[in-house]
């Protein structure tokens, strides 16, 4: 089977009175790869749905080899030989790799015969640029090895037309390497087509022959990787409205030290060692900034210092006394931090917007009467304050908070969390699914915390953003910090490699 | 020493009889809850297969009559749990809860005629008469169903691992992501996956009227069907596993009969409260357990 041609041509969808996808045309030729860049929000997931069949185009058609098709569902892209790698993997966890690739086979048999099967799968991995163990349950594969047999099971239902969806957010940059490298190379021999959606300029020039870029469900640019530069694709992607000048970074000597950890442990729900004898130090004015593959220990790390998860042994130290993550120390200490996902994990979501910028202070003058009769006045007045200081668009300090974008519930947290002194700021992937503009924003404030002296641990996924941040970077792997380096000491391929394991 | 022979006789012979409404009970909620649902309601599918398998065998004479009866029963009850629980916003353990009362209340309104009358019975099938011991003879008069019991279990545990239907119920009950995208029904398949398991339910409640104790009345069922849910979870989601844990509490069921059998009076209510005392271990105890985590279905209710 030979790879196909793909194109849309005037697609558009409108969602009631909300037109998330513009009159887009992209072809994508046979043994091609082909990349979508665009901003959270842009219509890139939009255009993918229409073409899997997810959603019904509200005009504009698909051509496959030249000749109009209707997909009404994912299982009829599918019978033309178009498959996806979504973001979130969809193997099913508990079965091994052999199961989930024969059960999502068309024709599999009532009754299936292992040892044939078994067979067949090995004569098709052999014919395969890579390799994954599939007698194992795809819970116990590390991300890597997922990817790979997403894409894999893909190729065994005969896919010749491959759309990733952000295919590389959960691998190290030597796994994306790896596979996106192989996909180019399957698609120079013309066995597959790729259209991959990405944020990531370093893939688009590295791996892509040709990029379309979409901005607010438009088409704003094309072309082959060769003729446009990074800038110019930025350009594209986010128009000419103006973005905030990244804080500048004020030189300072390193402080003394105000965050300690000591040999932490934590474990997940399943008992296993999450978090595995973690030591770590942030000093005065310093970002140290955590890198890692998700899904190495970061978020049980941040739920042990946000009181979320029980430390089962180690010891944490704010200026060398115990710190505990109850509300007391947090006030005592001065600790602030913004999690990951604030909506799930920082806010009560069906809680005004007031009340929510208030959970530091609500039960203290002047927003309470002896330390209990609450009073509502001072406490809009607050929140009103805080929301002109850090432009939260709001409808009023009285809306629920989870009626709010989600770049305007970041911002509200960080202004409740920032509106004081703060000793130590502990920040995880602030930024993710924030368009541009926020991203600069909420990382300037961070910037500006450590400029007047905060102890700032920001844990992110997102190399660039702990490249841009840290004045000192630490790689954690398995559970253990296992690199740690000053910012002008390292470089991105050095971290890159300490992520994977190898250090 | 004799004591001690007729206790283990009396408890293995126990542990046979008592353990087959467990095990049914246990295999219909594996079932449902591999499919991805709990349903809570099969206590209440027991009481009403103990019903509506002695009626039917009282009214046709037939005791095989009143275990088909029984299984169209939970069928029946199984549907209706799967069917509500496919409604928008409608939680399954709440709706497990309703239908445990609903099934009892209505047993207990339909059964009323029948608590006097004696239908016929299952027969057992004598495996040691010929040894002529008749400790022995009596711990082996097995029942029919036991062996139907362990077939079943033996079949589901294959049909998990190599038939497409298995397969999908697995896929369910993991990941309704997946099964979408796989074309599959996931709202088909729990529905009826849980009307299947509701049949196996029904089936064990018959075993209460139509073999051991071996008559319909209201105070029938104690709890079994309720202690098969925590013997699921004990038994990490494996059919074969189930079968075990239910020759286990069966055995703990025994005890208090077995030991009264030889004389031992004292604490015979402790003794005869064994099964609800490992219950409770089990559930304290597996709840700490690593592995029984990992193996439960992603999709349960309770594991998200």
């Amino acid at each position: 089977m030979r790879a196909p041609t793909l194109a849309t041509e005037g697609m558009t969808k409108e969602f009631g009175a909300f037109t998330a996808l513009s009159d887009v045309s992209i072809t994508v030729p046979a043994g091609s790869f082909h990349a979508l860049l665009g901003e959270n929000g842009a219509g890139k997931s939009t255009l993918v749905k229409c073409i899997m069949g997810f959603h019904a185009p509200t005009r504009g058609r698909v051509l496959v080899d030249g000749a109009p098709v209707t997909i009404r569902n994912p299982r009829e892209a599918r019978a033309l030989g178009i498959g996806m790698v979504y973001q979130h993997f969809t193997l099913v966890p508990s079965l091994t790799g052999a199961e989930n690739m024969v059960i999502a086979r068309a024709d599999c048999p009532a009754v299936i015969d292992w040892r044939k099967e078994r067979q067949d799968l090995a004569e098709f991995l052999n014919r395969m640029p890579f390799q994954v163990p599939l007698d194992r349950p795809v819970a116990e594969l590390a991300a890597g090895e997922k990817q790979k047999l997403e894409i894999l099971k893909l190729l065994y239902l005969n896919q010749r037309f491959l759309i990733l969806d952000e295919p590389t957010s959960v691998l190290t940059p030597d796994e994306a390497d790896e596979i996106l490298g192989l996909l180019r190379q399957m698609t120079r021999d013309g066995a597959i087509s790729v259209l991959m959606i990405t944020h990531k300029f370093r893939e688009v020039t590295a791996f892509a022959d040709a990029v379309t870029v979409l901005r607010r469900g438009r088409l704003t640019g094309s072309g082959a990787v060769g003729d446009l530069s990074t800038d110019q694709m930025a350009r594209l992607m986010i128009g000419d409205s103006e973005v905030r000048a990244p804080a500048a970074r004020q030189p300072r000597a390193a402080g003394p030290t105000v965050l300690e950890l000591a040999a932490v442990f934590a474990e997940d729900e399943a008992g296993q060692t999450v978090v595995n004898s973690l030591n770590l130090k942030v000093h005065e004015g310093e970002v140290l900034g955590i890198a890692g593959v998700s899904g190495n220990g970061q978020s049980a790390l941040v739920e042990v210092l946000a009181g979320q998860r029980p430390m089962v042994d180690g010891r944490i130290t704010i200026h060398g006394k115990p710190f505990e993550p109850t509300r007391r120390d947090f006030a005592r200490f001065k600790v602030y931090g913004l999690p990951e996902e604030p909506l799930k994990n920082a806010t009560a979501p069906r809680m005004t917007v007031a009340e929510n910028i208030a959970f530091r202070s609500f039960d203290r003058p002047p927003m309470a009467r002896l330390n209990w009769w609450l009073r509502p006045g001072p406490m809009r007045a607050k929140a009103r304050e805080l929301i002109q200081r850090y432009n939260v668009k709001t409808p009023s300090t009285e809306a629920p908070i989870d009626t709010l974008s989600g770049g305007n519930v970041q911002r509200a947290v960080l202004a409740r969390e920032l509106s004081d002194d703060v000793a130590v700021l502990i920040v995880a992937n602030p930024c993710f699914g924030l368009d541009f503009a926020s991203a600069a924003d909420i990382r300037a404030q961070i910037l500006e915390a450590r400029n007047r002296g905060a102890a700032v641990l920001l844990i992110s996924e997102d190399l660039d953003e702990i490249l841009d941040l840290s004045d000192r970077v630490a790689v954690m792997s398995e559970g253990r910090i296992t690199f740690t380096a000053p910012i002008g000491e390292t470089d991105r391929a050095t971290i890159g490699h300490a992520m994977a394991g190898h250090h | 020493m004799d004591a001690l022979i007729t206790v283990l006789m009396a408890m293995v012979g126990g542990a046979i009889r008592v353990s087959t409404p467990f095990l049914f009970v246990s295999l219909g909620e594996c079932l449902t809850e591999k499919s991805g649902r709990i349903n809570l309601g099969l206590e209440g599918t027991l009481v009403l297969g103990a019903m509506v398998g002695y009626m039917a065998s009282f009214e046709t004479g037939n005791p095989w009559a009143g275990v088909i009866a029984a299984g169209l029963a939970g069928f029946v009850m199984g549907a209706l749990h799967g069917g509500l629980c496919s409604l928008q916003r409608v939680n399954d353990v709440a709706v497990g809860i309703a239908l445990m009362t609903f099934g009892t209340g209505l047993a207990f309104f339909f059964g009323k005629p029948y608590i006097q009358p004696s239908a016929p019975r299952l027969p057992s099938i004598p495996l040691a008469d010929w040894t002529g011991i008749p400790h022995l003879a009596d711990a082996l008069r097995i029942n029919p169903l036991f062996f139907l019991g362990i077939a079943l279990a033996l079949l589901m545990a294959w049909a998990f691992r190599t038939t497409r239907i298995g397969l999908i119920v697995r896929t369910t009950g993991d990941s309704a992501a997946a099964a979408r995208a796989m074309g599959v029904s996931v709202i088909g398949v729990r529905v009826l996956a849980t009307a299947v398991g509701g049949i196996f339910a029904g089936i064990g409640g018959c075993f209460l009227s139509l073999y051991y104790p071996g008559s319909w009345n209201e105070a029938l069922s104690s709890g079994q069907g309720l202690m098969a849910v925590a013997l699921v979870i004990f038994a990490r989601w494996d059919p074969v596993r189930c079968f075990l844990a239910a020759l286990l509490f069966g055995a703990a069921g025994a005890l208090g009969p077995a030991l009264q059998s030889v004389g031992v009076t004292q604490g015979y209510y402790f003794f005869n409260a064994a099964p609800y005392i490992l219950t409770l271990l089990i559930m304290i105890a597996s709840a700490k357990g690593r592995l029984a985590m990992r193996s439960m279905p992603g999709e349960l209710t309770i594991s998200r």
